[in-house]
């Protein structure tokens, strides 16, 4: 029994726990994706350079609180810089639409264009991330670092396994609740949100019925940027700040939004976690798992890892891969595209 | 289009290629004649790699943003292709590598058969499940002792299982070859679904390319790279010991070793300007033949192009792979130029986004155009080093010499670069989307 308690334990710690937190940036930037999608018909593969913009704003605050003296210990500073990163991406997306994007609207372009533009914007962002705060690894958490360690566990439960639980990660996954919780409320019970849904669905009937597509255009960009910067900058808390890795999140966030049904919100968040989920399980060595399943003191020899972390990005593209082949629309998709 | 315009097009083309030559012969005089014919030789490539992406998105409105991955087999086929064969890793492992490939090849065919050939249901998923689990465990049990014992091989100048040791040309028509097969296999899933779906199943699969050539080292030793291919052309060290050679500097009246390295890039010159020359004009061929005119009505309005029976999706497919195949050549010919094959180099930026900003500038649909635009953002993303250091050094002339803003932005001028490659994107796009030579 106690083998099997520590087994449980020991899978806790390294698979759920690490997978929650990831599901949960990967659930938010997936969101940011799919909104855009169902409000302005492309998507944006400038999203992980929008969430590296965010992180970078937020950074840049959270040094100069952190120069001053300002904390709110135990948490991170960075959450008090949070809200100014996300004004900085909304006034940066804002422009940005207003400068590129809207010209393309008026011109009814095809997504395909969009793309190419988003693949521009990409261009611009990065270069700007890069200009600003440099191509390396950067480090802005402070604070209580762990909610519950590994040996505090380990001597409240009495078991010889133990699960840490970060604050980034605990934080990481109270913050996708609040916000889902929000932006679910948003679109199904206020006006805007659901004007939102109703441009969505039909742009036509929804412009017959009185909503100025433009307001509709804001709120998403508004939306989405606040997004983008919550991901980004509870991915660079969680793990760090570089912004490579936010372009390579593209990836994973695309998948999880079309394992969804891409422009469906409640798919983009059951898409995040089974990819943050088949991702972090598969790259995971089981050897200490199966050693406490298995009778007696026997472990097995290798490292029962299915897939090296190496190929993580190959977990994403298998999953997209199944969902193209089996159900093009996404698990929620309508049936029809 | 009446004729004269058309001339006069024809006329404005012949007048940018002629700038853009004229601009080489400006590096060539102003910096060296060697650093303005390795601009040469990397505008011929990318010229081929951008008729490629052109193929796909100009004749039929593909989004291919995979391109690095296509790029990258081409080059991993330069390897395999060229490289002596390491007889003693063959026999430590060579056996056990291609039993643990023929099971997964037939791990897929059967799951293939059967996901097509057996009656829907519960009892076909389970066997689906079990044929790809058991193949999966099954390859790994005959892979990894191979493996481990491969890379144990002379690891620090082996440790791979070597190539074919036959002539690098060959890996061009190879490289081609491969990315075609892996391009059909993408387009087997990904196309005739929502053209978003092609741009991120392209995405995953380069980077997944990418991580196997990093990864496994006993294809063609990961990061530790493969170096000292063999040459296409003489070697310039060769070169200054021949006497017709050494006659001829001496009668140039310059110094033998500074000549053969400008002799050698020629050769290379000579042999990617023929290869652009036919993928130009099987290009242009293609694209004035009745298969080019329904390739763009496809383009130009899927809807009617089916209700007049066309295949849709067969003809992307046909385009996708052809597409990527000339991104397959292209990649083998750089892996080649370069000598050695480094796989941590391909990032995205450099080998898939800066082909797009090629094909867009230059102009999407028209193969001159796109090969203009792989000439002209070459040059610029060469050159625009030395100008993005220029421009920081005017913008922070009125900061002190060692003042931590100047230093700070003098440093990161190299990221300027892709600033101005996304603007010159953004600009074109928006004020002249048919490009620098229009389609016609």
């Amino acid at each position: 029994m106690d083998g099997i308690l520590n087994a449980l334990i020991l899978l806790s710690n390294f698979v759920i726990v690490p997978a929650m937190a990831y599901g949960s940036q990967l659930a938010l930037g997936a969101l940011a994706v799919t909104l855009i999608y169902a409000i302005l018909r492309f998507s944006d593969f400038a999203q992980g350079d929008t969430m590296a913009f965010g992180a970078m704003a937020t950074i840049l605050l959270t040094w100069a609180l952190q120069y001053w003296g300002v904390s709110i210990a135990p948490l991170p500073t960075a959450l008090l810089a949070l809200p100014f990163g996300v004004l900085c991406t909304i006034a940066l997306c804002l422009l940005i639409d207003r400068w590129v994007y809207r010209f393309y609207r008026r011109v009814k372009a095809k997504p395909e264009v969009l793309m190419i533009v988003s693949v521009g914007v990409m261009f611009v962002y990065n270069s700007v991330v890069r200009l600003i705060i440099g191509p390396g690894d950067r480090w802005f958490v402070d604070g209580e670092r762990f909610i519950i360690t590994a040996p505090t566990f380990k001597r409240l439960s009495g078991f010889s396994e133990g699960v840490a639980f970060k604050t980034t990660q605990g934080l990481t996954i109270l913050m996708a609740i609040i916000v889902v919780a929000a932006l679910f409320w948003f679109l199904n019970r206020t006006r805007t949100g659901k004007s939102m849904r109703a441009y969505s669905d039909n742009e036509d009937l929804a412009l017959l019925s009185g909503i100025d597509p433009e307001r509709v255009v804001r709120t998403t960009w508004f939306i989405a940027a606040t997004l983008a910067t919550i991901a980004g900058v509870m991915y660079g808390l969680d793990k760090s700040f570089k912004p490579f890795t936010y372009f390579n999140l593209l990836l994973p966030i695309f998948a999880a939004a079309i394992v969804g049904g891409l422009g469906n919100p409640l798919g983009a968040i059951v898409g995040g976690f089974t990819i943050a989920f088949s991702e972090v399980a598969l790259t995971y060595a089981y050897r200490k798992f199966v050693g406490y399943l298995a009778p007696g003191d026997w472990t097995p020899e290798g490292l029962v890892q299915l897939l090296s972390t190496d190929y993580k990005f190959a977990v994403s593209f298998v999953i997209l891969v199944l969902v193209l082949l089996l159900r093009p629309t996404g698990i929620f998709g309508r049936r029809s595209s | 289009m009446s004729p004269v315009s058309g001339w006069r097009e024809n006329l404005r083309a012949v007048y940018m290629f002629a700038f853009m030559f004229v601009a080489l012969a400006v590096v060539g005089v102003f910096q060296s004649w060697s650093l303005a014919l390795a601009i040469l030789n990397l505008c011929l490539i990318s010229a081929v790699m951008s008729l490629g992406v052109n193929i796909q998105w100009g004749y039929a409105g593909l989004f291919n943003i995979g391109i690095m991955g296509f790029a990258a087999l081409g080059g991993v086929t330069a390897v395999l292709v060229s490289i002596a064969p390491v007889p003693a890793a063959w026999e430590a492992g060579g056996f056990g590598v291609i039993v643990a490939l023929a099971i997964s090849l037939a791990t897929i065919l059967a799951a293939v058969f059967v996901a097509r050939r057996a009656p829907a249901g519960i009892p076909r998923k389970v066997l689906l499940a079990f044929i790809i689990i058991g193949g999966f465990f099954l390859a790994r049990a005959f892979f990894f002792p191979a493996v481990e014992a491969i890379e144990a091989v002379d690891p620090t100048i082996a440790g791979f299982l070597g190539g074919l040791g036959l002539p690098i040309l060959l890996s061009w028509v190879a490289g081609g070859l491969l990315a075609a097969a892996v391009a059909w296999v993408i387009g087997k899933i990904a196309l005739g679904l929502r053209t978003d779906y092609l741009a991120i199943a392209t995405l995953g699969i380069s980077e997944i390319i990418i991580a196997v050539l990093k990864n496994e080292d006993w294809l063609a030793r990961g990061v530790k790279n493969v170096s000292g291919l063999p040459r296409p052309v003489p070697y310039e060290v060769d070169l200054q010991q021949t006497l017709w050679f050494q006659d001829w500097a001496a009668r140039l009246g310059v110094s033998p070793v500074e000549i053969s390295s400008i002799f050698v890039k020629l050769c290379y010159a000579g042999l990617f300007a023929i290869v652009l020359l036919v993928v130009l004009w099987l290009s242009e061929r293609a694209l004035h033949s009745p298969w080019g005119r329904m390739m763009r009505a496809i383009r130009d309005n899927e809807i009617a192009a089916s209700a007049m029976g066309k295949d849709i999706t067969g003809r992307h497919l046909q385009v996708f792979v052809l597409g990527s195949a000339v991104v397959g050549v292209a990649g083998a010919m750089l892996t080649t130029l370069d000598g050695q094959f480094t796989p941590a180099s391909y990032q995205p930026l450099r080998f898939t986004f800066i082909i797009w900003v090629m094909v867009i500038v230059g102009g999407s649909g028209n193969n001159w155009g796109a090969v203009l635009g792989g000439f002209v953002i070459w040059f610029f993303w060469i050159e625009a080093e030395p100008i993005g250091l220029w421009l920081m050094d005017l913008l922070t002339s009125g900061l002190a010499q060692d003042s931590p803003i100047r230093r700070h932005l003098m440093e990161s001028a190299a990221h300027m670069r892709l600033m101005i490659m996304g603007v010159i994107l953004l600009l074109v796009l928006r004020f002249s989307p048919r490009g620098l030579i229009p389609e016609r």
